[in-house]
């Protein structure tokens, strides 16, 4: 059959993407997702609530951030002309800003003054913690131990900035864990708390919402890139855990048809199940994912013969998780976009050639678009362009690397 | 008329509360769990509630959370569930719900679990994270093979979409006593009551109130307002304490004997 090209990606209005999306809750969470759902839209409407976001962006993110022309690593590669959309640079780091910044701001409207986040790497938990301090209200992180251990650092800053950071240690404790924890969380306090979700993932509005959060991303690449080069880039990639940073640079480009858009998962350190998060790869008998619900939605989900959700493996742990958010398996099925993996020695290797050839030390999850890029980049003329979302910063894995290399 | 339907019919008849106890598949072993199924049928169970373990589940507190760990350790599947529904039902005819989550079930396949449960003898599915907005074609092919699906409300659930779940239901609606999670509480709110109020103001499918119902005292309170009461964690705290003795499955149903009467008395008392 062939395939009708994708010009919009837009979910029903029970959040399905296809057969993607959904929710898939416990009874007790409909209602305050249908009222979350209820005032997004409104927000969504209301040109008040979108330039008092981008003043806040504007001011206390830094935005707009810079496309930079990464004149080193082009020459390394060989190829296209490589360009690095600076979501580093952001205020915490990260583009998990944008998102929080944005939720807080629905929060707020809500009158919600609980906040309650998971996070894997900690950039999400940092990110919330950070609007929460700046609105004054409770923060509530729920982090993996496992994920504890890896990201020290980010710990120590949620807790400089007043969050309360819950331990969990149920399942392989890391990211999927500490969403269950958030979710029951949620479940027991509907009525005064909100449940700020750092990814594009989770029942019906958040895959939404936050890629709305995370638009931002690729409508400032995409007019960056045509003042720079006059023309489109012909591949756009990222890293994709849950995929909000993936589907923020995507998603003003998917009509855009000569454009690539191409997706990196954690290739972990090995292709059987368990030992990687490359929910798209390796075909469904030797690891890879197939059709589930997982975590109030429907996408691509490793999990076992019996539809149990294994431990996953990334070195980074903002990769480390066992689905994908709906809409990228959407336009994985529709082939409007493309999902590749990068091992966690390919994620080493362009954090180290990153940092060395441009001075720019980027986050364990970002490093996994690096190598993938430069091989891309390499195949293309040198009048092509390729963006590159470097979408967090490295500090707080430099420990971890440095633990790596002495070992 | 579905088996659970005539189990209400013969509740309401003799004016006595229901009994609904829950245990998990597997623990802490399958043979363990055929032998509890027989001995809480015959300690006053009018259903029980045999819980599938899922990884992620999110609906449920720590107790229920363990015995789901230790199950799935065991390697428990599905399959096996089904398997013990089948051998269990060989010697009781309580009516037993499926309670899991929607992966396990999705991974299964929807006809071949229509088909293998009503085989086995299971006689509902509850599948927690899966409201009725999502449960098209699920619950149709339930129906067609005579296996009741089974829908929770909570207190947060608006009128609206109390019409619209009670129109889907069969068999009985599972109430949620309060916001949260499966867990023993000391007390009942009285969200409970007027949960079910509003539920009987709409359908006139029998109410169970479940969640935090953990001893004798709940129960009765609950059978002022509602059709039964299930028990889940304070049981499976139980099989979990007791989980090495050799007369684990009699020391449950001593348990079960400590919450609810016998079908006999209840009757005579009228409670």
């Amino acid at each position: 059959m062939q395939k009708l090209p994708i010009t919009r990606s837009e979910p029903d209005e029970h959040g399905h993407w296809g057969k993607f999306g959904g929710r898939y809750v416990p009874e007790t969470l409909v209602a305050p997702l249908e009222a979350l759902t209820k005032e997004f839209s409104r927000a969504r409407n209301d040109s008040d609530f979108w330039r008092e976001l981008s003043q806040l962006l504007c001011d206390y993110c830094g935005r707009p951030t810079p496309l930079f022309h990464a004149q080193r690593l082009t020459a390394h590669a060989g190829g296209a002309q490589i360009y690095l959309k600076r979501e580093d640079v952001l205020h915490t780091g990260a583009h998990k800003i944008n998102n929080a910044m944005g939720q807080a701001l629905l929060a707020r409207r809500m009158g919600k003054r609980r906040i309650i986040a998971e996070t894997g790497a900690g950039q999400h938990g940092v990110a919330t913690a950070t609007v929460c301090a700046l609105f004054g209200m409770r923060c509530i992180i729920y982090m993996g131990a496992e994920d504890m251990r890896r990201q020290a650092l980010n710990v120590f800053r949620m807790r400089l900035l007043g969050a309360e950071v819950v331990t969990v240690h149920a399942g392989a404790r890391t990211l999927k864990d500490a969403i269950n924890e958030a979710l029951r969380d949620w479940v027991a306090h509907v009525h005064d708390t909100y449940y700020l979700l750092g990814s594009a993932l989770g029942p019906h509005p958040y895959p939404l919402m936050v890629r709305e959060f995370q638009r931002v991303i690729g409508r400032e690449a995409r007019e960056q890139i045509l003042s720079a080069t006059g023309k489109l880039p012909r591949v756009l990639i990222a890293c994709v855990g849950g995929g909000s940073n993936a589907i923020g640079l995507f998603h003003p480009f998917i009509s855009d048809e000569s454009v690539r858009l191409i997706g990196v998962e954690a290739g972990g350190h090995g292709k059987s199940l368990g030992q990687h998060a490359a929910r798209f790869h390796n075909g469904a008998a030797s690891g890879g994912g197939r059709v589930g619900v997982l975590q109030g939605t429907m996408s691509y989900i490793l999990q076992d013969e019996s539809g149990q959700i294994p431990t996953t493996h990334s070195i980074s742990a903002g990769l480390d998780y066992a689905a994908i958010g709906p809409e990228h398996a959407f336009l994985h099925d529709s082939g409007r976009a493309e999902y590749i993996y990068a091992s966690d020695a390919e994620a080493l290797e362009g954090f180290s050639v990153c940092a060395e050839l441009e001075g720019i030390i980027p986050a364990l999850e970002s490093s996994h678009a690096i190598m993938p890029a430069i091989r891309i980049a390499h195949e293309l003329p040198r009048h092509a362009a390729i963006v590159v979302n470097l979408s967090g910063r490295g500090d707080k894995d430099v420990q971890l690397v440095a633990e790596l290399q002495t070992q | 008329m579905s088996r659970i339907r005539d189990t209400f019919v013969e509740l309401k008849c003799s004016g006595r509360g229901g009994f609904i106890p829950f245990i998990t598949a597997g623990d802490p072993d399958l043979a363990t769990t055929e032998l509890l199924l027989v001995e809480l049928a015959t300690a006053g169970a009018d259903i029980i509630e045999l819980g599938v373990p899922f990884s992620d589940p999110v609906a449920d507190g720590e107790v229920i959370q363990r015995a789901s760990e230790r199950a799935l350790r065991n390697g428990v599947t599905l399959g096996d569930a089904l398997t013990c529904v089948a051998r269990a039902k060989q010697h009781i005819h309580v009516p037993i719900v499926l309670f899991s989550y929607f992966n396990p079930l999705l991974k299964f396949g929807e006809d071949r679990l229509a088909n293998e449960a009503k085989q086995a003898g299971v006689d509902a599915v509850l599948v927690t994270d899966l409201i009725p907005e999502e449960a098209q074609p699920w619950t149709e092919t339930l129906i067609q093979h005579e296996v009741d699906p089974i829908f929770l409300v909570a207190p947060t659930t608006s009128d609206k979409r109390l019409v619209h779940i009670t129109q889907q239901a069969r068999g009985f609606i599972y109430a949620i006593s309060r916001a949260g999670v499966t867990g023993a509480r000391d007390e009942m709110t009285h969200d409970a009551e007027t949960l079910v109020k509003r539920v009987r103001s709409v359908s006139d499918l029998p109410v169970a109130v479940g969640f935090g119902v953990s001893s004798a005292e709940q129960v009765r309170e609950v059978w002022r307002f509602a059709d039964a009461a299930v028990v889940g964690s304070a049981i499976v705290r139980e099989v979990e304490r007791l989980s090495a003795e050799a007369d684990l499955v009699n020391r449950v149903g001593q348990f079960a004997r400590s919450l609810v009467a016998p079908k006999s008395v209840r009757q005579a008392a009228g409670n």
